[in-house]
């Protein structure tokens, strides 16, 4: 039964920041950007595995720390040249809550 | 409605400003291209290598229809605008199109100037514009036997070459007799003439045309001598006029071009004009890399963003006739206030002339050994001091200490599946593959497709080469004006010397002043601005945590597999045992599962987990041990010898220095790492000649050395001075390290710095100049005492605490979308 998951509250994350979920899969990070959007990526760079949650966030993307890449937190996608894609779960915010479907 | 914006002309120039506008403000404009020829945008530079038959057409398309389509702009190929009404805001076609207008670009390039000479509109008479010529001239090799080229300049001769390709009889005329005198000094021309006289061209040198002859199709020339020889085909290369009557007669003010502002705009403000049919600041250009700046200008101003200026350009030239190797830049003849590097090689046909101007190259000229163009006339933008590598200078940069060049020698001669980039594995054959099918110019453009030069950039030199021998001139933009990132159009020493001017102390308040184009800025530019800012206001500046790479965020060195690695400080690299008995305690208490001695003379823990981090800090810190900022852009280790202490050559004492110069200067942030080394004796085991700044024991006190490298690119020390007491060691290297902090660009070692601004400099603020070294001392006193403190400690008390753990555990894994 699909169900949202409450995880954490908008103020835990620092802005153009990340925290990670952690899960029996791996981890998940949970971004948040200047304009307190919120996107949730698998933790794990299309490139070499790099964790995104370490990254640099800036506008609506994040520059992983291993070897520079740009990801895309909407979509997951890398932005070209570089090509690839990280997986992207479902987050939504209520009244400052935020909320994994799970 | 979105405005209009119409471009006449679908030449290099127009196309570009389009391409720069898209990139920047996608769907600010409705787009309408006019273009008189029957194609999309080729690359017309290269239509030599087609007539060489060395490229074929569709290798140098640069846009195709379909890309017009995808970026939704209208083209009309194949059709003349006649008339710009300025008055109704519209252009009219030679096929009775009306077209209207918000904001216009004209980009009708220039034409080949034909001498009004009888005959001139004979059959078989072309100029060396387009592809059309290019046909013209192929269809004529494949039945006649005569070719002419009027005119011994680049295009002339490129022209002659391509069509002695194609097998035809060629004769080259010029009126002078020299060829190429725009370009190249008589002796330099001399060893030109004989290579192309060995390959079988025939030279009239000081011939001047009468008349061509012919009924219907040319078939002769007359000179005013009096010689007649035989010509089916005409080539005029002589010069070209830009394309400006239509400008002129919509009653723009045109010179010899059309007269534009600095931000390309033409009289009437709606109107911009780019490419070669412009005249800026009186001057009128005929190659790409100056309307590839235009470009970017022009998109700037129509983008709304209208902070960008085009000051002019500093132009360089190379002959694309394969086997022929030659690069000319500046004013490479020089005058009476200059001097002049020459080399001569006449048994290897190679010829270096090199023209000095005040200790700064205004100008130089390679023949047969042109390798050295790019570094030679980046020397030249950059105004770089070279009074310390003059001696070595015409040998080239391979020559300069630099071992990471060593093999830039046999660049031409290297088979495509050498190695270019060591770090992304990227071969030559890549470069060139992806510079002639994606149509690339700059070095930033070859960065982000190959990946070639984007990390450790130690070959960017080859590939700018690459970029030079495969486009054909040196396109790269001038490092001088280099933005600090895409986005933004100002370099990095305006950004600093706006942000103190200005008094601008956060990031966000010099991205608002300054425009930039991004909303947040981006991973390069808000770590460079974290640490200007913090440069400039020390004590006072807020240092942004989002605005650090992750090493120095959580004061650890992320690992491959994410986990960290732990560094404590080891001063001068002495230790106690005490000390180390607290890191084995660490290491059994956290199962660190492996430790190594590092280079740089400490101890460094493996492995550890991020939410381990403060607590293992914790342990450390009790035992007195702070962090080693192993991970930053800040003071990393000062390594020492024993010295007097024990050793039996020792003169002084190098470690108890060492200890007490890494007491002044640990924590300090810094543009790149800063390391620093002190050896007992000139046999230097601390290796301090290959350090930032490097001090070594003499008998009569300690020799500095400054700006040395052993990473990439290895780079020997430069001998700053001598001094007597350990005071003054400490002066100086407080005072070092301010002016590299002050003035070195973000991510900049003190060996390129030092190389850009000149050792001379160095010398200047630090040795002549005792008040001012004093000065730089007290400021770097002052920015320590807010940065000396121990970033673990601050952690393993609780501070950024939600860095170090997770926000939540699940048991089950979450849907993806
Ligand atoms: C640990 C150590 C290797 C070792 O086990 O000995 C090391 C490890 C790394 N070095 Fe180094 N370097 C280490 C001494 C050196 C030395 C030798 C020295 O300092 O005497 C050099 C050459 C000297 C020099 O810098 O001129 C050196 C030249 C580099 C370079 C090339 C720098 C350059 O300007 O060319 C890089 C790449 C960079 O900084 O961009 C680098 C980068 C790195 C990084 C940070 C790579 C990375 O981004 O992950 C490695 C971090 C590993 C880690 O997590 O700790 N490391 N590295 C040494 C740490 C010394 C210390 O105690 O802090
Ligand atoms: C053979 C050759 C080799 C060259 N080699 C080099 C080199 O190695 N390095 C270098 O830097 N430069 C080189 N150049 C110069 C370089 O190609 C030009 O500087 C550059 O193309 C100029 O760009 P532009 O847009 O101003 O003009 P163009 O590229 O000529 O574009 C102008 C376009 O406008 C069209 N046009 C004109 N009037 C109208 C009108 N009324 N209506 C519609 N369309 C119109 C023309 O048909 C043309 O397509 C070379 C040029 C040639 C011809
Ligand atoms: S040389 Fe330095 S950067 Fe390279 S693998 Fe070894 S530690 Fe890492
Ligand atoms: S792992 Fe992310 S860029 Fe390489």
């Amino acid at each position: 039964m699909a169900d949202w998951i409450e995880i954490g509250r908008i103020e835990d994350i620092p802005r153009q920041g990340a925290r990670t979920v952690r899960t029996g899969e791996g981890d998940i990070a949970v971004f948040r950007t200047a304009q307190d959007k919120i996107h949730a990526l698998k933790d794990e760079c299309p490139h070499k595995g790099g964790p995104l949650s370490q990254g640099i966030v800036h506008g609506d993307r994040v520059t992983c720390p291993m070897h520079d890449w740009q990801i895309q937190l909407a979509t997951g996608e890398a932005v070209a040249p570089d090509e690839g894609c990280a997986r992207v779960y479902r987050v939504r915010v209520k009244e400052g809550r935020i909320f994994l479907m799970v | 409605m979105k405005e209009k914006l119409v471009v006449i002309g679908n030449g290099m120039a127009g196309v570009r400003t389009l391409e720069e506008l898209l990139k920047i403000a996608p769907d600010l404009y409705d787009i309408r291209v006019f273009g008189a020829e029957p194609l999309g945008n080729y690359n017309r530079i290269l239509l030599s290598p087609v007539l060489a038959a060395e490229k074929s057409m569709d290798d140098i398309m640069l846009n195709d229809e379909q890309w017009y389509r995808d970026n939704g702009i209208v083209l009309h190929k194949g059709e003349r605008v006649v008339e710009i009404n300025r008055a109704r805001r519209t252009v009219v076609t030679d096929k009775g199109v009306e077209a209207a207008y918000d904001r216009l670009i004209v980009s009708t390039g220039s034409s080949p100037f034909m001498i009004p000479v009888p005959g001139v509109d004979l059959e078989g008479v072309v100029g060396f514009r387009d592809i059309q010529d290019v046909e013209r001239m192929l269809e004529a090799a494949r039945t006649y036997r005569h070719a002419v080229v009027i005119g011994g300049g680049l295009l002339g001769l490129e022209a002659a070459d391509g069509l002695l390709k194609q097998g035809m009889d060629v004769t080259v005329v010029h009126l002078l007799d020299s060829l190429m005198e725009q370009q190249l000094d008589e002796a330099a021309a001399a060893l030109l003439k004989r290579s192309l006289d060995e390959r079988g061209l025939k030279f009239l040198m000081a011939h001047e045309t009468e008349a061509l002859l012919g009924d219907g199709r040319v078939q002769r020339i007359r000179f005013s001598n009096g010689l007649e020889i035989p010509a089916d085909l005409v080539v005029m290369a002589v010069g070209i006029r830009p394309n400006i009557g239509l400008a002129r007669s919509a009653g723009l003010y045109c010179e010899r071009g059309i007269v534009v502002s600095d931000t390309l705009q033409t009289y009437d403000p709606r109107i911009y004009a780019v490419g070669e049919c412009v005249q800026h600041r009186g001057v009128t250009y005929g190659l790409v890399a100056p309307l590839f700046e235009q470009a970017k200008v022009c998109a700037n101003h129509l983008g709304r963003i209208g902070t960008a200026r085009y000051e002019g350009s500093v132009t360089s030239t190379k002959l694309k006739v394969s086997g022929i190797d030659l690069f000319s830049a500046g004013d490479f003849r020089g005058g009476a206030d200059t001097e002049e590097l020459l080399f001569q090689d006449a048994g290897r046909g190679v010829y270096k002339k090199i023209v000095l101007r005040n200790n700064r190259i205004t100008g130089c000229l390679l023949y047969g050994d042109a390798l050295d163009g790019s570094w030679y006339s980046q020397l030249m933008r950059d105004e770089v001091d070279i009074s310390d590598m003059r001696e070595q200078l015409l040998f080239g940069q391979a020559h300069m200490g630099d071992s990471g060049h060593g093999a830039a020698d046999q660049l031409a001669a290297m088979p495509d599946d050498t190695e270019i980039c060591g770090c992304n594995g990227v071969t030559k054959g890549d470069v060139v593959r992806a510079i002639t099918t994606k149509g690339l110019f700059t070095l930033e453009e070859v960065r982000t497709h190959t990946k070639a030069s984007a990390s450790c950039g130690s070959c960017t030199g080859l590939v700018e080469q690459l970029l030079v021998s495969t486009v054909g001139s040196d396109f790269t933009a001038s490092p001088k004006n280099r933005p600090l990132c895409p986005c933004t159009d100002y370099t990095h020493d305006e950004v600093r010397s706006t942000l103190v001017r200005h008094e601008l102390k956060d990031i966000r308040a010099v991205m608002d002043f300054m425009e930039w184009k991004t909303p947040d800025g981006c991973s390069k530019c808000r770590p460079a601005l974290n640490y200007y800012l913090l440069c400039a206001w020390p004590g006072e500046y807020q240092d942004d945590p989002r605005s650090r790479f992750i090493n120095e965020r959580v004061h650890a060195n992320i690992q491959k597999d994410g986990t960290y690695s732990v560094v404590p400080r080891m001063l001068g690299g002495m230790t106690t045992p005490d000390e180390l008995r607290a890191i084995a305690d660490v290491a059994d208490k956290f199962n660190i599962p492996e430790m190594k001695v590092t280079g740089g003379q400490r101890i460094d823990l493996f492995g550890v987990k991020k939410e381990q981090l403060p607590a293992v800090w914790a342990d450390l810190n009790k035992a007195g041990m702070v962090s080693g900022h192993a991970y930053g852009k800040s003071l990393r280790t000062v390594k020492s010898c024993i010295g007097s202490r024990w050793c039996r050559f020792g003169t002084q004492d190098s470690a108890g220095l060492a200890v007490e110069l890494e007491k002044m200067t640990w924590a300090s942030w810094t543009p790149h790492k800063f390391k620093m080394a002190v050896s007992g004796c000139p046999r230097n085991c601390a290796e301090a000649s290959i350090k930032d700044l490097g001090v070594v024991g003499i008998d009569s006190g300690w020799e500095l050395h400054v700006g040395g490298n052993g990473g990439v690119k290895v780079r020997a020390a430069d001998l700053l001075c001598k001094v007597r007491t350990r005071e003054e060691v400490l002066e100086y290297a407080a005072a070092f390290l301010q002016l590299y902090r002050e003035q070195a660009h973000y991510l900049e070692r003190t060996a390129p710095w030092i190389e850009r601004v000149g050792l001379t400099h160095v010398k200047k603020r630090l040795v002549e100049d005792p008040e001012g070294r004093k000065a730089l001392a007290a400021r770097f006193h002052e920015s320590q005492k807010s940065a000396q403190a121990d970033p673990w400690e601050a952690r393993a008390g609780g501070a950024e605490a939600h860095e170090f753990a997770p926000l939540k555990s699940l048991a089950v894994p979450p849907e993806t979308a």
